[in-house]
């Protein structure tokens, strides 16, 4: 236990004099948060829309059709009424919707004003605002086709509406998928610099031939940034409610209690980085192009998921960081809680167990020959 | 009577390759408790190998090696208690304080300084004016004895010193090995290996080593006598061109720099010394080098260690 | 030695901040000498050097090296001299023959004059057979000498070898020495830096820095004589361990 102590107090002040990268370890998820605050703007096809039309007549299989046919929308639900739009939402089923009042082509035929309701889910912004361009280009086609040659003053008022993310910032998205990636800077990068430091400096030979065992050295190495790695979720957490006004509608504990997986997964990579390499240079190298670059691209954090190509896709599959923006995002923004995120967070579980055992068998008792 | 199982170390035909490489090829030897046994030879021959197989470090691909009666392999947790390492490269870390690298190695092994003081007082009175120092602002002669005082703190019974002074300056290495004088009494077993010869004679035994096998192990002063010749030092003006004269002559067995002089050994052994010397100051001087000198010299663990090696092309006239 | 000194320093100071790292330091080297030139860690031999060899100003005093200025010639000193360190000398991801000819490329020798050393020096080494086998594929000792030669390659007037031989075998380190006499009695000039002290008694003559100041110089023998020692080594430790001590202090 003493020796374990002694281990973290070391670590600690490895982390506090090494200055260059403590600053970047505080500056980062600062700076990162206010560089994301702007949206990164992507195209989007296969936009999974659902269709809410209590009474359908002429007018409103019009319009559907015209939806189908702008070969943006996929039609994955019609419904009669309202209620049935929030659970498919929830589940990721439907990322946009359109909602007809009933008697549609009645009141445009009395020279009324219509109404229909475009809503998106604003939680991921960039699909959001397309849905809602497309949509409201769609309906005003139509209804400049319909009513302009013909009976003047009669128009059709699409009314929009966000869903979770009502002020439509990006922001609000990007703060899940920034917490993943500060997280993998932090527990992966870290991690491997540090171990490959004990390589580079010798140090690493002293600790192997003391009574240290492996799985100690480990957990020294490895828990100061554990800490470090929550400071700075909690930090970047904080700064997106004070500054960007980032809800976070579900539970705390259960978005720490993912956090925390995510770490493990993130510090298991780390080790399993630096035991394949003996050079800090050889290890940063391997930490960005093994966890950092998959975390950006491939997590949905940046560039959105459903339109990436399939094979790009299949390999998101296998990038923690996905799922962890994921469940992130899900408590955040929409406030859901185990219910909806238990195949996500079982993933991230068996992911964070098996790169624990893989990592620790990795750390060889010996030198490697 | 000591029996084998009371050596501090036992190794036994231990081999071992990195790739094709051979960095130890069959080596055998025994130390006894209490000495301090040098090992001595190039980059390359296999030092850094063989501690870290002693340290249990790395397993030996063939043979076994026992430290203090027990297997370097099988009982490394016992031992790994027990023994004090200094790696090659001072195994430091250079952002901790002197007193910090200390407290670190000292908890890593569940005691204090506080605790080990009379162990390592001999060096940390000379560390102590520097204490709150970070490591990376030390000179190499500090650095070494931080170093030691670090492999020293948990009192172990054996102590491995991989080339501990090399890249350290003359007054650094001399004070060290006078410090390794201090640990004498206390019955402490120290390995050491060093590149440099003139090393050897501050151990009780030493062990050349070439190429992953060891050439020959004995005591310093027994080793320098098993020169088998007369050994010659010659003194010329122009050493280059007297070297160049000498591989000409028919008796020259070896001939090579040495110091400000030549170190020269006839083949033939029937000849008495002062007759070969007063030959060879004839032929020096026959060829111009009329300021020549010529006198017998005790050899050196050096003038051995080439004898041994099997000198190439160059070093031993044909 | 009728030839003009290669090296000669008068006054020679460098000063960091309020730390005086050179101090006034004087002494000439002969051409086709083999210069021993000594000190402990942070005596001042380290900054010294690059004076020498033209990378570092001088504070005062003056400094000639194959016969230019070290304040206004520094380019004709780097082409007039060699320089071979034990951590940096050859590219070991090249081979022999790639390290010879990018060596040879920047000292703007010509194609002809490449080929011809190139093969003299492999010729004279032994080295034929390995000429394309990578640097790292050779054995330590052979490096260093072929290290050597290269420092040697555009025909310098000066070469500069710091530590050269540390961690050879005894053999190889002879046959090194043998190939600085040779060099030194084509008449190229060896300025030798080591930590290795029984290495100074192959040089011709030696200077010990204590300090940031020339502590003694003349002959190996000489100086043993003068402080009535059996080896140099035992001179270096009388000399420098007082000043070790205070330094340490500082």
């Amino acid at each position: 236990m003493k020796a374990l102590l002694g281990l973290l107090r070391k670590e600690v002040y490895h982390i506090l004099r090494d200055r260059r990268t403590l600053v970047v370890i505080i500056l980062l998820p600062v700076v990162q948060v206010v560089i994301f605050g702007y949206a990164i703007r992507t195209d989007v096809e296969h936009v999974r829309l659902a269709i809410v039309d209590p009474a359908p007549d002429a007018t409103t299989l019009a319009i559907r059709n015209r939806f189908e046919a702008a070969g943006v929308f996929r039609t994955v639900a019609v419904l009669p009424r309202m209620d049935g739009l929030e659970p498919l939402f929830e589940r990721g089923a439907a990322q946009g919707a359109v909602v007809f009042e009933p008697g549609l082509a009645e009141k445009l035929a009395r020279g009324l004003p219509a109404q229909i309701l475009i809503v998106s889910d604003a939680t991921e912004p960039n699909t959001g605002s397309i849905v809602q361009a497309y949509a409201a280009a769609v309906v005003q086609q139509y209804s400049r086709e319909l009513g302009a040659p013909r009976r003047a003053g009669i128009r059709i008022v699409p009314t929009v509406r966000m869903r979770f993310n009502p002020t439509r910032q990006s922001s609000n998205l990007f703060v899940p998928g920034l917490m993943a990636f500060v997280l993998t800077i932090i527990s992966s990068l870290m991690t491997a610099i540090s171990l490959t430091r004990e390589k580079e400096t010798g140090t690493m030979e002293a600790l192997l031939v003391s009574p240290l065992r492996p799985w100690q050295i480990i957990v020294g190495k490895v828990t100061p940034y554990l800490v470090v790695g929550f400071v700075s979720v909690i930090g970047v957490i904080l700064e997106a409610r004070l500054i960007f006004h980032v809800p976070l509608r579900g539970s705390v504990a259960l978005l720490l209690f993912e956090g925390l997986l995510f770490i493990l997964v993130s510090l298991s990579l780390g080790i399993l980085i630096s035991a394949r390499t003996s050079s800090q240079r050889v290890a940063m190298m391997g930490a960005l192009i093994g966890t950092m670059l998959p975390t950006m691209l491939l997590s949905g954090f940046i560039f959105p998921l459903e339109s990436m190509p399939a094979p790009l896709r299949a390999i998101s599959y296998v990038v923690p960081a996905r799922w962890f923006v994921l469940v992130a995002r899900g408590i955040m923004l929409k406030g859901i809680g185990l219910a909806y995120l238990w195949p996500a967070t079982l993933v991230l579980i068996a992911m964070a167990l098996l790169l624990l055992t893989a990592s620790t068998r990795s750390f060889h008792e010996r030198l490697e020959s | 009577m000591t029996t084998p199982a009371d050596d501090a170390v036992a190794v036994d035909r231990v081999s071992k390759n990195f790739g094709s490489t051979v960095a130890l090829a069959d080596v055998s030897f025994s130390v006894q408790r209490a000495e301090r046994f040098g090992f001595i030879g190039p980059d390359g021959a296999g030092k850094t190998t063989l501690f870290r197989i002693l340290a249990t470090l790395m397993a030996p691909d063939q043979g076994r090696a026992r430290v203090l009666g027990r297997d370097v392999v099988s009982d490394l947790w016992t031992l790994r208690a027990r023994i004090g390492y200094m790696p090659g490269r001072f195994s430091l870390y250079p952002d901790l304080s002197v007193d910090e690298n200390l407290r670190f190695f000292a908890s890593v092994f569940g005691t204090t300084i506080e605790r080990e003081y009379q162990q390592i007082a001999p060096i940390y009175s000379q560390l102590e004016p520097f204490r709150d120092r970070r490591a990376a602002a030390l000179s190499g002669g500090m650095k070494q004895k931080l170093a030691l005082c670090c492999a020293l703190v948990h009192r172990p019974e054996i102590l491995f010193l991989d080339e501990p002074t090399t890249g350290v300056d003359a007054v650094s290495r001399r004070e060290f090995w006078d410090l390794l004088d201090t640990f004498k009494q206390s019955g402490m077993t120290i390995l050491v290996s060093t590149p440099y010869m003139d090393e050897a004679n501050r151990c009780d035994r030493v062990a050349l080593m070439q190429g992953g096998r060891i050439l020959a192990i004995d005591t310093p002063q027994a080793i320098a006598d098993s020169f088998d010749r007369p050994l010659f030092a010659i003194r010329a003006s122009d050493r280059y061109r007297a070297l160049k004269a000498l591989r000409e002559w028919p008796h020259t067995h070896s001939v090579y720099p040495f110091g400000e002089t030549l170190h020269y050994a006839d083949k033939r052994t029937d000849v008495p010394a002062d007759r070969i010397a007063t030959e060879m100051l004839a032929f020096l001087s026959s060829h111009g080098f009329d300021d020549a000198s010529v006198e017998r010299t005790a050899p050196t663990v050096e003038d051995s260690f080439i004898a041994r090696m099997g000198a190439p092309e160059g070093v031993r006239a044909a | 030695m009728n030839e003009a000194p290669a090296i000669v320093v008068r006054d020679l100071t460098r000063k960091f901040g309020g730390f005086t790292a050179v101090d006034r330091i004087t002494f000439e080297v002969h051409a086709g000498e083999v210069f021993g030139f000594l000190g402990a860690n942070g005596a001042g031999k380290t900054t010294a050097i690059r004076m020498l060899t033209a990378l570092l100003a001088p504070t005062s005093g003056q400094a000639m090296v194959a016969g230019h200025d070290v304040y206004r010639e520094a380019e004709q000193i780097k082409c007039d001299i060699g320089y071979m360190s034990q951590r940096f000398s050859l590219y070991e991801d090249l081979t022999v023959r790639e390290n010879i000819r990018l060596y040879g490329g920047i000292y703007d020798l010509t194609d002809r004059q490449i080929h011809d050393r190139t093969t003299r020096m492999l010729a004279q080494l032994g080295l034929e057979h390995a000429a394309d086998q990578f640097v790292r594929a050779i054995p330590l000792g052979w490096r260093q000498k072929l290290a050597f030669s290269v420092a040697l390659l555009h025909e310098p007037k000066i070469v500069f070898l710091d530590e050269p031989t540390s961690g050879v075998d005894p053999i190889t380190r002879r046959q090194f020495w043998e190939l600085i006499y040779e060099a030194a009695a084509r008449g190229t000039t060896v300025l030798v830096t080591t930590h290795y002290l029984d290495e100074a008694e192959y040089c011709d003559r030696i200077s010990i820095m204590v300090a940031g100041r020339i502590a003694a110089i003349g002959t190996p023998g000489e100086l043993k004589k003068k402080f009535d020692a059996s080896s140099i080594d035992e001179i270096f430790v009388r000399l420098a361990r007082p000043a070790a001590a205070s330094e340490a202090r500082k």
